[in-house]
């Protein structure tokens, strides 16, 4: 037998699919107690709130990690190549167990080693520190592909004002870098949505392994994840549709692409 | 003088590896994997190793067969969604979005338990030859692992489709080829060369996915690793050995790609 029950034929799943009890189904998905509706929305926000960190984290990282590899010393640039290559060359699956092992232990032997009693390190900041670890990784690329897209001449004539690097980076750097990485950071948005999933693994509670868990008591598998599916797919349409506005307005000021041609 | 040229060309390349700062870092990293090797836990190995190649193979062989299918999929998905009508259309680009909008490991749950509880109510299902293959965990990851390469790649395939220019296709109805033979000689060559530089990409993180069969009890070199953990109480050891085998096939795969890529004609369109 695959995991499916042999037990349970499933009868109920069955009627959840006829069309005569639609009443099952609603009554499944419902929000409120008997229904488990309730626990995939709270799953769902759970991955939500990965996302939006792990995406800020790496954005974070990806910024400073694209200005050490294009503007760092060698030993600089040779690291961040090496942490580039790496996290692009291992599956996530794996990363999230390393780091999610070695990034508790770490810091309860730093706070030990301190004198402070080890502390249990929570799913959401482990799960946004993973994340965010390997959402860097391809921000940085992206970063420094938008970078490098920039006309040189705007820099230069930012240093030829006297532009500290602090102000370049705010003032023009930064904003004249965004129209070029907003679609490859948009896709990794939508990576970051998806890669919570991976977090059900390690047991934390969000949508996938919300799902699950509801799926196995009710025994209505097919009708559960289809619901989540569904649920994913909403928040993917979703975020295309802010994309889209976020992509136009990074672009106002700048030719459009159709006129140009 | 073609002598003279590749060995100024190989000591360029040697001195890029040279330079004093990246010596003292493979220094370091050398005495990293020196002290791993060392100061780590590998007893465990010579009774893991004929099990951890079980796993390797099944990894390999799940990866290339889903590749294989995924493009065969992602080839018509392509050309349905670059010219085809909308009643091809539009079914193919609901399928690459519905696919590229939702987790793998949902969709692979999904078939596994979801499939997997349905099938077992129908008697005919279980008389049919398909039983045995159905009842076990492999054929589920297959399948999700192919649909998520040909959703992804349909779409890339769309781009390449689109992006041959109409002049070849043109040019190629007035030598009076059948659409066919069109197809053939013509656009699907031209919409692979195209596809080749994403296809690399796709099929690295195709590999990345495929430890996500462990979790619908597929013995794969991840789920080999994880027993190993389960087994002896290591945390590391495993999963770094298990890190740098996937590097490894993934830095063959990159340098096999870019072989064939370096054999395709550059002037293309």
């Amino acid at each position: 037998m695959t995991a499916a029950d042999a037990s349970n034929p499933g009868a109920k799943l069955i009627d959840a699919f006829l069309p005569a009890s639609a009443a099952g189904i609603m009554e499944l998905l419902s929000p409120v107690a008997p229904g488990w509706g309730g626990t995939l929305l709270v799953g769902l926000l759970h991955s939500v709130e990965i996302a939006i960190g792990a995406t800020c984290l790496g954005l974070m990282i990806g910024t400073a990690g694209a200005f050490g590899k294009l503007y760092g010393g060698p030993v600089t640039r040779d690291l961040l190549a090496v942490y580039t290559t790496v996290v692009r060359a291992v599956p996530e699956l794996v990363l999230i167990l390393l780091l999610y092992y070695a990034g508790t232990d770490l810091i309860n032997q730093v706070l030990t080693a301190i004198g402070y009693q080890r502390i249990d390190i929570s799913g959401l900041a482990a799960g946004i520190f993973v994340l965010g670890f390997v959402q860097g990784a391809y921000s940085t690329e992206v970063i420094r592909g938008a970078i490098l897209a920039i006309p040189q001449g705007q820099i230069e004539a930012a240093r030829a004002y006297g532009m500290s690097p602090g102000l370049m980076l705010r003032r023009i750097t930064l904003p004249a870098m965004l129209p070029f990485a907003i679609p490859g950071l948009a896709n990794l948005w939508l990576i970051a949505t998806k890669d919570t999933a991976l977090l059900a693994v390690v047991g934390f509670f969000e949508l996938t392994l919300a799902t699950r868990q509801a799926a196995g008591v009710t025994k209505a598998y097919l009708l559960f994840y289809l619901a989540a599916g569904a649920l994913y797919l909403a928040l993917s349409l979703f975020s295309n549709l802010i994309i889209g506005r976020v992509e136009a307005w990074s672009r106002r000021g700048m030719p459009s692409v159709k006129e140009a041609r | 003088m073609s002598a003279e040229a590749t060995a100024i060309n190989m000591a360029a390349r040697a001195s890029i590896w040279l330079k004093p700062h990246r010596i003292v870092l493979m220094l370091i990293a050398l005495a990293l994997v020196l002290c791993a090797a060392f100061f780590m836990r590998w007893d465990w190995l010579p009774q893991y190793w004929e099990m951890g190649l079980m796993g390797l193979w099944r990894s390999l062989w799940i990866l290339a067969v889903t590749c294989a299918l995924g493009f065969a999929l992602a080839v018509p998905l392509g050309l349905a969604q670059a010219g085809g009508p909308i009643w091809f259309s539009a079914p193919a680009k609901v399928f690459c979005t519905i696919i590229r909008g939702t987790p793998l490991l949902l969709q692979l749950w999904l078939l596994y338990y979801g499939l997997g509880s349905i099938f077992p109510q129908y008697p005919w299902i279980r008389e049919s030859w398909m039983w045995p293959y159905l009842r076990q965990a492999w054929p589920y990851g297959v399948l999700a692992l192919t649909l998520s390469f040909a959703g992804y790649e349909g779409e890339v395939m769309r781009g390449a489709f689109a992006g041959v220019p109409r002049g070849q296709l043109e040019a190629a109805r007035a030598f009076g080829m059948s659409r066919w033979k069109i197809f053939r000689r013509i656009w699907l060559p031209q919409a692979f060369y195209r596809a080749l530089p994403t296809l690399t990409g796709e099929t690295v993180l195709q590999l990345k996915s495929t430890p996500l069969v462990a979790t619908i009890s597929v013995i794969d070199i991840f789920a080999v690793s994880s027993k190993v953990r389960q087994d002896t109480y290591l945390t590391y050891e495993p999963l770094l050995l298990l890190a740098l085998i996937y590097m490894t096939i993934t830095g063959i795969l990159v340098f096999a790609f870019s072989r064939i890529e370096a054999r395709i004609p550059v002037k293309i369109g």
